[in-house]
């Protein structure tokens, strides 16, 4: 701060800072109107026409951390369905499968039954906490490195640059008229659009069948037509979505920033332009003739530029910045090349800004990242996944449920005993057949029978086979000795095997009362 | 709207309201949203064309496809109908006595007589085939059968029914009314040693006798009844007209003989076997006792 000018444009930063993360732009803006896309002159418009952003090639470590990110994460997409996981020869041995038509759910050796759906509820809960924990540490993080709109919008924007060029050839591109040459070159890259959509909605519906056995059926046009329309649904999606709306979903679509604007604050690590340095703009040459007057920013556009959104980082926070930090790259390598240090545009929080302006030594990251906010949406974040996991390795892979008929309630027999009749559900969560043992707890000289195994050889234990991972309903029929009265009961069930896991479920044996003695 | 201004940070105009320093601003949408209107505008009279949708004066448009509700529930059902031929077509060609040999089709005959019942039987049965004792409809859950329990008779009563003029096979029989014949003394008698048969009176030997002389051709020595004429078995906890004295007194006086529909005439084959297996599964089934020896039916159908 050794310039005297310099300090009032601070102050006015840090105030208008502090009122509110937004509040920023105004800042900057109200300063700098030439700089305003002119969007003043509205009057009587219905609609924005949309400006096509052409991006400019840039290097630079944030542009290799995106590429990191997005190889990464496309891995991560296009290979998962093809990972196998051995679960012996009752269950699928494909490592993450979605079986609607069975209505289970394998993720490497878990395995979620429909009742258990509250493991991905709080799988998406714990996916919420950690956006909330990941925007109140690193700001936009997700919208601007690993969001799948981000990732596709990149890929497409790379194939752009590949077969049209770079930013300035795809300028004069879209502007050329409709000849030959850009129509197969449109043509040629509407083609490859095409094969990447379809490439990602193909792999889509790979997570919701065993996947070689798709890739075979769905070529020899044998797949279901749901995996079809799927497929094609995904691949338009992908090619509007990723190839031409780009930018148009953040800013307009995507509930998101909104959301994230309102979680931001002055602590939130942020894309920021350092006005109280570049300000006021200037070329070299004016620094030269004027020194100390002008700021460090040349006005070279480089951070407009290669924005994949198309905005000005300078005029401050705004919905339309996914934080990708390319214009740091673009501006930090301007920097280099005219001397300045770097930094004029860098991730920074709104509270490390105006401390810096005031000439405060910069904060170290880990203060940056830990404050209460990020601590305890961390500890939030951490006791759900932890309480997940706890009642994950506590399931118990036997369960019965019951169900007595109401209709009839209870049955004379004509040598006046007493039958009732019940739907027992044994369900048999291991992928493997096991043998389980129901037994009558608490109705004495009682004997069940089922359909399978007949009243002859009715007996108070029962044994039955229950198919791999499946639910056994068998209609029992319980019948009690005459003059057993109503009364409450216990069906036990127990796997007969070295687990032995047991479950018991409470139900009511109806007798004839006083009234219905002669029935 | 006075108060439409700039709005100097956005550049946007403002709509001219204001709440507590709140402004509202008139951002232009983006064009393809736009568009997006314009095409679900689109969509939306074509829809109305090739749909019914608009009402007239009597009824509506029928729309240029020709879809009704109706039509598409007779293509559904179709459909449904389709999805069962496979299982009708196996129903048809198995003795029903053989039926229990092929479990899966088994199910799936109880699952559609469950459903046929609903329609057919539940009306005198009830839905959950407990009867009525005061109606006097059987209950079809117990173990107790008048004119037999296994599934090839319960097939033979359901296709003939019980008591119906004008088909041959029905099942057939009266009980002659006593009232006039014995005095009331004799009657209460006789009703006492009815009840003793089941231990729910004393031995009375002057019913004892009248019983010997008048009622064991149908009813058995013991009560024990008679299944080829549908004489009720009198030894047991079941009373299908009621087990007070007054109850089994009246029966003697003025007999109540139930009757019940023949519906060969108006169920297929095929429903009626469903019915019959369903019956059968309700509990109180009896085993077959003589397994069709055919050597042309095939046994391991499977569907």
């Amino acid at each position: 701060m050794s310039d005297p000018d310099k300090p009032s444009v601070s102050e006015a930063t840090a105030v208008k800072a502090g009122s509110s993360a937004t509040a920023a732009p105004e800042a900057a803006t109200q300063r700098h109107a030439a700089h305003e896309p002119s969007r003043i002159a509205l009057p009587g418009k219905l609609y924005e026409s949309r400006k096509t952003v052409h991006n400019k090639r840039i290097d630079g470590p944030f542009r290799r951390f995106k590429w990191l990110v997005m190889a990464v994460t496309l891995t991560i997409y296009y290979v998962t369905p093809w990972l196998r996981w051995d679960r012996g020869p009752y269950a699928p041995n494909q490592a993450v499968l979605i079986d609607l038509a069975h209505r289970r759910f394998y993720m490497f050796s878990i395995e979620i039954w429909p009742q258990e759906f509250y493991f991905v509820a709080g799988l998406l809960i714990m996916a919420g906490i950690g956006l909330f924990l990941v925007t109140s540490a690193v700001g936009r993080a997700w919208c601007g490195y690993a969001c799948p709109q981000t990732v596709w919008t990149d890929l497409f924007q790379h194939v752009d640059r590949f077969i049209d060029g770079d930013r300035n050839a795809r300028i004069r591109l879209d502007a050329a008229p409709w000849r030959a040459g850009k129509v197969l070159r449109r043509a040629f890259k509407w083609t490859i659009y095409l094969v990447i959509g379809f490439w990602t909605g193909g792999a889509w519906i790979m997570y919701f069948a065993d996947a070689p056995t798709l890739v075979h059926d769905f070529w020899r046009g044998e797949a279901a037509p749901v995996a079809y329309i799927t497929a094609a649904i995904l691949t338009l999606a992908t090619v509007t979505l990723g190839g031409f709306m780009r930018e148009q979903v953040c800013i307009y679509m995507c509930p998101w920033p909104r959301i994230q604007s309102a979680m931001l604050d002055e602590k939130s690590l942020l894309v920021t332009y350092k006005d109280w340095r570049g300000e006021p703009r200037g070329s070299l040459k004016k620094a030269e003739r004027e020194p100390g007057k002008i700021g460090d920013c040349i006005d070279c556009l480089q951070c407009v530029a290669v924005c994949p959104t198309g905005i000005d980082i300078r005029e401050g926070p705004q919905i339309g910045c996914i934080t990708c930090a390319l214009c740091i790259d673009a501006c930090d390598k301007v920097m280099a090349e005219i001397g300045r240090p770097r930094g004029l545009i860098d991730y920074a929080t709104l509270e490390d800004c105006r401390a810096e302006a005031a000439g405060m030594p910069p904060k170290p990251v880990w203060k940056t990242l830990l404050h209460p906010r990020t601590i305890a949406y961390f500890l939030i974040w951490g006791s759900i996944g932890a309480a997940m996991l706890f009642a994950l390795g506590h399931r118990v892979r036997t369960t019965l449920t019951v169900a007595p008929d109401r209709n009839p309630p209870f049955m004379l027999m004509s040598d006046g005993s007493v039958r009732n009749a019940y739907t027992l559900r044994l369900r048999n969560m291991e992928s493997r057949p096991r043998k389980m043992e129901i037994a009558l707890e608490g109705l004495p000289g009682a004997a069940m029978w089922d359909e399978s195994i007949g009243r002859d050889q009715a007996a108070s234990k029962q044994v039955f086979e229950v198919p791999a991972d499946q639910l056994l309903a068998v209609r029992a029929y319980v019948v009690a000795p005459a003059g057993t009265a109503t009364k409450e009961f216990k069906f036990r069930i127990t796997s007969l095997d070295e687990q032995r896991e047991s479950d018991e479920a409470r139900t009511k044996f109806t007798a004839p009362g006083a009234d219905a003695g002669d029935n | 709207m006075a108060n439409k201004r700039i709005d100097q940070p956005t550049g946007t105009e403002t709509v001219g309201h204001e709440w507590d320093g709140i402004e509202e601003l008139d951002t232009p949408l983006p064009r393809w949203w736009l568009w997006t209107f314009y095409l679900c505008i689109a969509f939306a009279l074509g829809y109305s064309v090739v749909y019914p949708a608009w009402p007239m004066l009597n009824g509506g448009t029928q729309g240029l496809f020709g879809w009704t509700s109706r039509g598409q529930l007779a293509k559904d059902m179709s459909v449904a109908d389709q999805a069962h031929t496979t299982m009708r077509e196996q129903l048809a060609r198995i003795p029903i006595e053989r039926l229990a040999d092929n479990s899966a089709l088994m199910q799936q005959a109880i699952a559609g007589g469950r459903a046929a019942f609903r329609v057919n039987c539940s009306q005198c049965h009830g839905s959950g085939a407990a009867g009525s004792q005061t109606l006097g409809y059987p209950n079809l859950n117990d173990d107790d059968w008048l004119w037999g329990g296994d599934i090839k008779t319960i097939e033979v009563t359901l296709t003939h029914g019980i008591r119906q003029h004008g088909d041959d096979k029905t099942r057939t029989s009266a009980m002659p009314p006593f009232e006039g014949v014995f005095n009331p003394v004799q009657i209460a008698a006789l009703s006492a040693h009815v009840l003793s048969l089941s231990g729910k009176a004393k031995p009375n030997p002057e019913g004892a006798a009248l019983f010997a002389q008048n009622c064991i051709s149908c009813h058995g020595i013991n009560g024990e009844g008679g299944r080829n004429v549908g004489a009720p078995r009198l030894s047991d906890a079941i009373w299908l007209y009621g087990g007070t004295s007054a109850d089994v007194q009246r029966q003697i006086q003025r007999p109540r003989m139930g009757a019940m529909p023949a519906w060969g005439g108006r169920l297929d084959p095929g429903t009626i076997k469903m019915l019959a297996a369903y019956v059968h599964s309700l509990g109180g089934g009896e085993n077959f006792v003589e397994i069709a020896k055919d050597p042309a039916v095939p046994v391991h159908v499977r569907p």
